[in-house]
């Protein structure tokens, strides 16, 4: 086996060595009966290249790609320029474990060290961690940040926060004698209902989490919403799903948010159907020794040079046990890396302009079906690159199979996560759209009529 | 000398670029937000060309070290080799589609899924399992969620987990957070949970015992059967943590010791490499009666399709996005295919055969505490040396080989943990040890040289506690005096 450096001459003489004649003399302490159990009903063992025909045929059964898609809904197809999947799948990169020894992680610590730098400057705030698995498990992990600092034990979340992440949540809380209250949006424009956050929300709350751009594409208004949370010392936690947003909008720390995360999918990682993914955790210096996940700080070794090291490690639990910050031990450092060397190669400029692009494509589109009396997009204003359109008199479903049979995947129906959106569908454009797409797409809907 | 790259915020200069695409006729006024809502720049990002942005990372890459790179052998890491295989296949386009994609258009996607659920099975003899956990902790967290959630269906959810002392940190974080207590129980002098300890601490309370097994010190626990029959007699649940699965590989499952909840690590056991920490992806596996607690989503096959459930009515919920870490399970999934049942147990045997070979050598220079028979790694103690394990481990990085894992357990002083893998030649084995004798004489003979090393690595020892006092998280530009 080619994964097996050991001869059959050296295993031989390590027995001899050992003193035993089988190995299985070692596994003497384990239950004879349970034992060497039959490995008949296992596959045989493919070489390489029927491993690669076996990959081929699985990969033929999934039709997606043969679709242009208009697919969002907390997932995004952006252009991953080829430097970045070079560069990251480096042995160096790869196959290094947490960098528990500093002396012989400086390339991985440092990146990450960038990393930080760089979800500061776009989100505005403070301090970033270097990871978390993903943007639902970093809403999780921000409430339970909040309900930390504040030592309080209620929290509200908004009904148009990606239903995904408000599972999440729920699921995270469920065992924490912690008191939660969804916080409806307003049916005319899709932002949060603000009034029915004032009547929710009281001295008791630690939190309120709402997404902005939410899940509909449509921007909050986190600055109002941020102001009238701190009237009552409610922190303010703004979710992310689609990172490339930051690029385009007002950074969250503008609008007097406490709390920044999301999902940074968006730079450089792949849709592989829902993962790895990367959860990032933005907030004020305040919340630092409450923070959740591994952070690197920049430090000096013992002659006086630049080095980088995992810091603040007392939060954690391989000190702290069950009184940790949070249980995260491997996190999604090779995602972030990736993260990493995106938002550098994009630089300043190319994410200003991608940035743009993004919501340009979509109110390109918004535009061109605004003549269709058959089409309604039901919040024309303040979305970023999604919205919520529907047909008249056609359901979801006929519409997207419609659609389908034109090779044109048209977007996630909401009924899926909202009973009363029976026939919208949420669609997402990105720079990987070209005018020509968004054109024929255009088209398709008109013939509809 | 300082031989790390400069930071890449320093290297940038206005007007360069590292990106191209093609730029739009679309013109600013279709833009529908209000323009106070618009950022008018990023400031202070870096902007590069290309070259200069390749050469800054693979100057970055030549400071780590790496399975690829050289010896690795962090124990409870399982540092095996990442078979390259296993990266071109997880990275074919096809299976990189949208986790909103029409089920119909990703039947080979739901088809990986499932034929690793199918393995897993087979591996563990447990009945069921769910891919979405995306590290070990988050299976621990999910697995005691649902635990939680079964002790509850019977009418009482109970207070305490048990957790002997020479657990992981995870295990008492993860059941802390699925609202535990932590009891702590004592090893014994063999460096296992005695029967007898176990029932002393067993009450109506007692929702589960988490038990990593092989345990973190190597060693099998060879009381599971009947430490799982006096959790159950009692009406508690034996949680297994499986990160060092390696040495089970066609060995035994723990499905057949009485294991009710398992969890296992993609990242070490099953050859996905490890990131620089993460991505990884931590499975659950259940017996029969906990299967409805699983969390969702849940992948079946009826006769034609493979489908998906989103919903279950007494499941934990939904504890990640979309299906997990997919593009990590298309990994193991190819591992598993490679090796195929003529090598999964060689797994195992070698890993078995490497830790003892060391141990054997070794445990004439270090005193070993617990002389239970060795599986997959060995935990030596510094007692008696010239010099501490730090020392040693730092010395060891003049000789290229990464440090063993150091200062755990918590019950060994100056803990050595050894795990060298089955994916390491006898060769590479022999030089460590050369290594390891060489580094005692140098401690003997100059332990200064030892105490101050490493002295050829990129940086030499950092200072901790001034990075922990006065936190520099990130670079801040120097305003120009």
């Amino acid at each position: 086996m080619r994964f097996l450096p050991l001869s059959d001459a050296d295993r031989e003489e390590i027995k001899k060595f050992l003193g035993i004649e089988k190995v299985r003399e070692i596994f003497s302490d384990i239950p004879l009966e349970h034992s060497y159990y039959s490995l008949d009903q296992l596959p045989s063992s493919l070489p390489e290249n029927r491993l690669i025909d076996v990959f081929r045929k699985l990969a033929h059964q999934n039709k997606f790609s043969q679709y242009i898609h208009y697919l969002g809904g907390g997932a995004y197809q952006h252009f991953i320029p080829e430097v970045v999947n070079y560069l990251s799948a480096k042995g160096e990169f790869l196959t290094p474990y947490t960098p528990y020894q500093p002396e012989v992680s400086q390339g991985s610590l440092q990146a990450m060290f960038e990393y930080q730098t760089m979800m500061t400057l776009l989100t505005g705030m403070d301090i970033s961690n270097s990871s978390l698995y993903d943007g639902g498990t970093a809403a999780a992990e921000g409430i339970l940040l909040a309900l930390r600092k504040s030592k309080k034990d209620r929290f509200l979340m908004a009904e148009n926060l990606h239903p995904e992440y408000i599972e999440i949540i729920k699921t995270y809380v469920q065992n924490l004698n912690i008191d939660f209250q969804t916080v409806i949006f307003h049916k005319e424009t899709g932002k949060v209902d603000i009034s029915d956050l004032k009547q929710k929300m009281d001295g008791n709350t630690a939190a309120f989490i709402f997404q902005s751009p939410n899940f509909f594409g449509v921007i909050e208004d986190s600055h109002e919403i941020s102001s009238l949370l701190h009237q009552q010392n409610v922190y303010s936690i703004q979710v992310i799903t689609e990172a490339m947003s930051l690029a385009f909008l007002n950074p969250p720390a503008e609008n007097g948010v406490d709390i920044a995360l999301g999902e940074a999918q968006s730079f450089g990682l792949p849709l592989g159907f829902g993962g790895p993914y990367l959860g990032f955790l933005t907030t004020k210096q305040e919340f630092l020794r409450q923070m959740p996940g591994r952070i690197v700080g920049q430090t000096n070794d013992n002659r006086g040079r630049r080095g980088y090291i995992l810091t603040l490690s007392t939060r954690e639990q391989h000190i702290k046990r069950e009184k940790a910050t949070s249980n995260i031990c491997t996190n999604q450092a090779w995602c972030a890396l990736r993260a990493a060397m995106y938002m550098a190669t994009m630089g300043k400029t190319g994410l200003e302009k991608i940035g743009k692009l993004n919501h340009l494509n979509t109110a390109y589109f918004v535009r061109s079906v605004s003549g269709f009396d058959h089409v309604k997009i039901r919040y024309q204003k303040d979305f970023y690159n999604e919205v919520v359109m529907d047909i008249k008199n056609m359901s979801a479903s006929d519409f997207l199979q419609k659609l389908e049979k034109k090779n044109i995947l048209a977007g996630i129906p909401l009924k899926w996560f909202y009973p009363e959106f029976q026939d919208s569908i949420l669609i997402n454009f990105t720079e990987n759209h070209k005018t020509e797409d968004i054109d024929s797409l255009v088209d398709r809907i008109g013939e509809l009529k | 000398m300082n031989k790390l790259p400069e930071l890449i915020f320093n290297k940038s200069k206005a007007g360069k670029i590292g990106y191209s695409f093609s730029d739009t006729k679309l013109a600013d006024d279709l833009i529908a937000i209000d323009h106070n809502k618009l950022r008018k720049e990023i400031t202070d990002f870096p902007q590069l060309s290309e070259v200069e942005i390749v050469r800054h990372y693979t100057n970055l890459s030549h400071l780590n070290h790496s399975v690829d790179s050289g010896f690795y052998p962090l124990g409870s890491c399982t540092m095996k080799y990442n078979p390259k295989i296993n990266d071109k296949v997880a990275g074919f386009e096809a299976f990189s589609a949208h986790p909103y994609s029409p089920h119909h258009l990703v039947q080979g996607n739901l088809e990986i899924l499932n034929r690793l659920e199918t393995w897993l099975v087979q591996i563990t003899g447990m009945t069921k399992f769910t891919l979405t956990p995306a590290a070990g902790a988050h299976g621990e967290l999910a697995g005691m969620m649902i635990i939680r959630k079964y002790l509850t269906s019977t009418g009482n959810p109970r207070k305490v987990v048990l957790i002997p002392d020479s657990a992981h940190g995870t295990n008492p974080a993860s059941a802390h957070f699925a609202g535990y207590e932590i009891r702590e129980i004592p090893s014994n002098p063999d460096g296992i949970i005695d029967a007898d300890e176990l029932e002393k601490h067993l009450n109506p309370e007692v929702a589960a015992l988490m038990m990593t097994n092989p345990n973190t010190l190597g060693i099998f626990e060879k009381h599971i059967c009947k430490i799982a029959e006096a959790l159950h007699r009692n009406g508690s649940l034996l949680y297994m943590d499986g990160a060092n699965m390696n040495a089970f590989l066609g060995i035994v499952k723990p499905g057949n010791l009485g294991v009710d909840v398992l969890h296992l690590n993609l990242h070490k056991t099953f050859s996905t490499p490890h990131g620089g920490g993460g991505p990884g992806s931590g499975p659950i596996g259940v017996t029969r009666q906990l299967e409805a607690f699983l969390p969702v989503p849940l992948i079946s096959r009826t006769d034609n399709e493979f489908r998906v459930e989103y919903f279950s009515q007494q499941g934990i919920g939904r504890i990640k996005n979309f299906y997990g870490n997919f593009l990590v399970i298309v990994r193991a999934l190819s591992y598993l295919l490679s090796l195929g049942r003529e090598n999964l147990r060689k797994v195992a045997e070698d890993a078995v055969l490497n830790a003892n070979y060391i141990r054997k050598h070794l445990e004439k220079l270090f005193e070993l505490p617990y002389k239970s028979k060795t599986l997959h790694e060995v935990v030596f103690s510094d007692k008696g040396l010239p010099v501490k394990t730090l020392d040693l481990a730092k010395r060891l990085l003049d000789y290229h080989i990464h440090p063993f894992t150091i200062y755990f357990p918590l019950i060994v002083q100056g803990a050595m943990m050894i795990e060298p893998t089955e994916t390491e030649s006898k060769e590479t084995l022999d030089r460590f040890i050369e290594v390891i004798k060489k580094i005692i004489r140098e401690s003997q003979e100059n332990p200064d040289l030892v105490k101050t090393s490493p002295h050829s690595t990129p940086v030499s020892r950092l200072d901790e506690v001034q990075a922990a006092r006065h936190p520099v998280l990130k670079w801040e530009k120097k305003e120009n005096p």
